[in-house]
């Protein structure tokens, strides 16, 4: 079981350590983190995330980006606010409030034994990677594993390296996707959905499974297109993001239809949120 | 080396006429031809006649805009199992934008005036490729409402 940020109160944030600080792309940053008050390491499950506070700024909902199996508590932040703005200009060795980890996390245990679609778009590839490590950790038991990356520019690709790395391995199909290029760029320019396509990752529909974060447009086309070829939205999960202030199900800014996002959540089976997922933010 | 395939059997391997039966098949490869296009060669460009389409079959072809004072913005890539070209079907019949080989690219052309012919003679023949132009239209339109909306941009000031 995940060890609580908090040792069981749940608005009570733990002190970590920047241990690490890096930039990714414009805006975008990554921490590892290390507890400051002796305490064990945060153990999570892929998907999941934390609120991380800084006194007298604020707190802010962030997916943990790192590899569950263990190492330093990794977050990769888009500075987009006021606080994640704040949070930007933190350096190694500074301190943090840490509580969580919260929500519902992604089923890579329940999707062993099927096929394995990642569909990411822009900084939802940041949730997705604790279950890229994991699957890649226990790739012996998954079938066939692809996965779908969309960004805006060539220069907006999140965790290129690693996406390049994952790319040279023959045990993985990995299509890389951008809006739009100049003419340097000789990767491929459209959209996501267009990259599902069991012609050229062949995938088993009727025993796939897939996982989705990004923007919600590009998850809806996405989805449309993983239902065409025949992937049940039962096996379709989304990452939601929601305004999401105590994480713990209690103040209902995160309330989507019946479900909290924090708590519920932030991932779905596609079925059980399609009534809502058109719904604008509550 | 292996000989060329009949421009039939060529068709009736590419996706976009998977399903079509034999007859309007035949029928239609009457119109087309292989043509083979080296990296960095044009396969149309904006303001030309529309008078063909290309079913690609092997390679990467980009899809160009042309911005005045800027390098040209590729906003499509195109590969294997892909068409390149739709304006043939639509009066002017003049080319929007370029298509542009990034690599050696196969593909078998065919002609847009013979096909429209073929299409007038035949009804039947005319809804099979209107019925299989639909969804790649339906598809870019979607694509493009995507990339108009800039889904990856930044979003609204939060927290």
């Amino acid at each position: 079981m995940p060890q609580a940020a908090s040792h069981g109160v749940p608005m009570l944030p733990r002190p970590f350590r920047i241990a690490r600080a890096r930039r990714e792309i414009r805006n975008v940053f990554t921490w590892e983190l290390v507890p400051d008050d002796g305490g064990p390491q945060l153990g999570f499950v892929p998907g999941q995330f934390n609120m991380l506070y800084l006194h007298g700024v604020g707190e802010v909902p962030i997916s943990i980006s790192g590899d569950p199996a263990g190492g330093a508590l990794t977050h990769t932040i888009r500075a987009v606010g006021a606080v994640t703005d704040v949070l930007q200009k933190l350096r190694r060795d500074d301190s943090i409030g840490v509580r969580g980890p919260y929500g519902v996390g992604w089923p890579v245990v329940e999707a062993e034994g099927n096929d394995i679609l990642i569909v990411a778009g822009g900084l939802g590839l940041a949730p997705l990677r604790p279950a890229i490590h994991h699957v890649l950790a226990h790739r012996e038991r998954y079938g066939s594993v692809g996965i779908y990356y969309g960004a805006r520019t060539p220069a907006d690709i999140l965790f290129r390296k690693e996406l390049e790395r994952w790319r040279g391995r023959f045990d993985l199909f990995v299509e890389v996707t951008v809006d739009a290029a100049e003419r340097g760029w000789g990767g491929r320019v459209g959209v996501v959905p267009k990259l599902i396509d069991p012609k050229r990752h062949n995938f088993d529909p009727a025993h796939t499974v897939a996982l989705l974060c990004g923007p919600e447009m590009m998850m809806r086309y996405s989805v449309e297109a993983l239902e065409r070829h025949g992937v049940d939205s039962r096996r379709i999960y989304v990452s939601m993001e929601r305004n999401m202030h105590c994480a713990i199900g209690l103040c209902g800014h995160c309330q989507l239809g019946s479900e909290f996002i924090c708590k519920d959540g932030p991932v779905f089976p596609f079925a059980r949120l399609a009534p809502v997922f058109h719904l604008r933010e509550l | 080396m292996e000989p060329l395939k009949p421009l039939d059997e060529l068709l009736h391997e590419h996706p976009f006429f998977a399903g079509m039966d034999e007859g309007p098949r035949k029928y239609i490869a009457g119109c087309g031809w292989n043509e083979v296009f080296h990296a960095g060669d044009y396969l149309f460009r904006a303001g030309q006649p529309a008078d063909k389409f290309f079913l690609i079959r092997h390679g990467t072809v980009a899809i160009e805009l042309h911005v005045p004072g800027r390098e040209p913005l590729v906003v499509e890539t195109l590969q294997d199992g892909d068409i390149a070209g739709w304006s043939w079907l639509v009066p002017p019949h003049k080319w929007s934008n370029d298509a542009r080989a990034s690599t050696l690219v196969r593909a078998i052309s065919l002609d847009g005036r013979c096909l429209r012919g073929k299409c007038d003679e035949d009804h039947s023949v005319g809804y099979e490729i209107f019925k299989r132009f639909i969804p790649v239209i339906a598809d870019r339109l979607s694509a493009v409402r995507m990339q108009l909306v800039d889904v990856y941009g930044e979003p609204g000031r939060r927290r």
